[in-house]
């Protein structure tokens, strides 16, 4: 190489931006999605998000099926909130038919739904502590994981995809025999929450990797919508189970867990990510609790005979909703139901990534490459949840300055042309 | 009982999601974690295909993954096996009749082992990974390598 071309003077060095794309396959990553980052340096100054490499389809599938295949398919939108999704199906289903859920099955879904999210946030704290490079805590946590797998799979048969939720009721019941199995999980999880705590939030380095580091303040949160513990970490009181009680929550005081819980103020940074996550597995363990103690006795399903089950779905007419606090964050299923078919006749479904994934767009802004998948992990993403054909403008902010920035610059343009 | 020659050396694992639903990759990750820990067998998790001997594969191929799907089959040295985890990778399974789904996956690469269950076990990976070892080896030997 020629000498004189490198040959560049101290601040000569034109300001240059580089596009770093990550994805849709990458170490990092889970699951496929795609960013392009601008940088200046190390630092973040724009971001892109392109979800939609695991968008199957779903909503048209389930519309070709009966409610019931519908409903083993809705467990498969997300294999982590495998309850979360038929939790809300069944109840926009059971909403739009008039069918009432018995006491018994109300707070047996309420268990199987926070054990998913005892197991749901503890899968997400080692996945966190493995981006961070720490993956003595991700094993130490995935150990500590298995005894929700196991219990679950105690109650239900399966370690994922419960199939437990069925319209008007559930499919499986709780014995009483089973109840020491829950009880002595429950122990275990209370006498090592501490050392959890301990692990990840006394710890100088996972401290110094997540304070500060992705923070979305309490007005940015409201703004974009975000929702669950995303939200929360920023300080804001969101959490449908203590909004619009339903199943068994609605007999107890649920209360949304922020980091003031914590006695620090909210940042809505990582680490108080992590923070309103070890709390909430608290919470939850207090929930199941309640629920084995007051387990209401009765029946499992109003309508135990699957073929009359059907046609009753098959007579009914009308919309539904039905909303879960799923461990990402508020999920929404919408039905309508058609008189005379077995079919759904609209089906819609928002996952709680789909609301986070604004939040991605200031939580990257300003932080540096290297922060890139703590900080995506921080939202606790899930793309197959959420991942849908019509793309919304994910780049958020960063469009509409591009565009400022074109019509800046085609006017430059003009005026120079035109001297 | 003599080793077999597959303990004999590590296997590098490359995992690819195309479309699943998570279920089979939290499984996935769970095998590789102290419960199941397919580490102590030498089966490894690495960071790009273009280190692996075996091919993890979820997922029923969504349009916007196949391209991909192909590259990082193409981007696997020689010799290398193909296990698919899951229904839904080996047969469409739940995810059937859809607009965006163009798999199974052995309609798009050639397929080894085929790992049952929406999800598949743990246990049922590890089995399906082994398998693959048996593959590697009968490829080995037809290349006349040790
Ligand atoms: S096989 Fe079932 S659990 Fe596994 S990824 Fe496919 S749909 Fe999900």
């Amino acid at each position: 190489m020629n000498n004189d071309s490198i040959n560049l003077k101290v601040g000569q060095c034109a300001a240059t931006t580089y596009t770093v794309p990550v994805g849709p396959v990458h170490p990092a990553l889970k699951e496929p999605i795609r960013f392009s980052f601008d940088l200046d340096g190390e630092r973040i100054v724009g971001v892109d998000i392109k979800p939609g490499f695991a968008h199957r389809g779903i909503e048209y599938m389930g519309m070709k099926r009966n409610l019931i295949q519908a409903l083993y398919l809705s467990e498969r939108i997300c294999g982590i909130c495998s309850i979360s999704h038929p939790l809300a199906f069944t109840q926009a289903v059971e909403n739009a038919a008039g069918i009432e859920v018995p006491p018994r099955a109300q707070y047996i879904r309420t268990i199987i739904g926070e054990l998913e999210r005892v197991h749901s946030h503890l899968l997400w704290a080692g996945v966190g502590a493995h981006e961070l490079g720490f993956d003595t805590l991700l094993h130490l946590t995935w150990n500590v994981r298995e005894k929700s797998m196991d219990l679950l799979e105690e109650l239900t048969g399966n370690r994922v995809d419960y199939a437990i939720p069925i319209f008007s009721g559930v499919r499986r019941d709780v014995p009483a025999e089973k109840a020491h199995l829950a009880y002595e999980a429950l122990d275990y999880y209370k006498s090592l929450l501490q050392q959890m705590i301990d692990a990840f939030l006394h710890d100088k380095s996972v401290e110094m990797r997540t304070r500060d580091v992705g923070a979305l303040t309490y007005d940015q949160a409201i703004e974009l919508c975000a929702v669950g513990p995303t939200a929360r970490a920023s300080g804001v009181k969101k959490d449908v189970r203590q909004d619009m009680p339903y199943l068994a929550y609605a007999d107890m005081d649920i209360r949304a867990i922020t980091p003031a819980d914590f006695g620090t103020e909210p940042r809505g940074d990582v680490y108080d990510n992590i923070i309103v996550r070890l709390l909430e597995v608290q919470q939850s363990i207090g929930i199941i609790e309640y629920c084995l103690e007051n387990l209401p006795s009765g029946e499992l399903m109003s309508i135990p005979k699957v073929p009359a089950l059907l046609a009753a779905l098959k007579k009914a007419s009308g919309e539904g909703i039905g909303r879960h606090e799923a461990p990402r964050g508020e999920v929404i299923h919408y039905v309508r139901l058609a008189e005379g078919v077995e079919e759904l006749a609209v089906w819609k479904v928002k996952a709680p990534t789909y609301s986070n994934l604004m939040a991605w767009v200031p939580k990257f802004l300003g932080d540096e490459i290297a922060d890139v998948p703590i900080i995506a992990a921080s939202i606790d993403p899930c793309m197959c949840c959420m991942d849908r054909v019509h793309l919304a403008d994910a780049a958020g902010n960063k469009t509409t300055r591009m565009k400022e920035e074109l019509v800046r610059l085609s006017r430059e343009k003009t005026r120079r042309i035109c001297g | 009982m003599a080793l077999p020659r597959s303990f004999k050396r590590a296997l590098w694992v490359f995992h690819v999601a195309t479309g699943s639903c998570n279920g089979c990759d939290i499984e996935i990750v769970a095998a590789l974690t102290p419960r199941y820990d397919v580490e102590r067998f030498g089966i490894m998790l690495t960071g790009t295909p273009r280190h692996a001997d075996v091919l993890l594969i979820t997922g029923p191929v969504t349009k916007p993954m196949l391209p991909r799907l192909k590259r990082i089959y193409e981007q696997t040295p020689d010799p290398k096996a193909v296990v698919v985890v899951g229904g839904c990778g080996s047969t469409s399974g739940v995810f059937y009749e859809s607009y965006n789904v163009v798999g199974p996956i052995d309609e798009v690469i050639p397929v080894d082992v085929y790992v049952p269950g929406c999800p598949s076990r743990p246990e049922a990976i590890i089995d399906g990974v082994v398998k693959a070892v048996a593959k590697l080896e009968t490829l080995e030997k037809s290349r006349g390598g040790e």
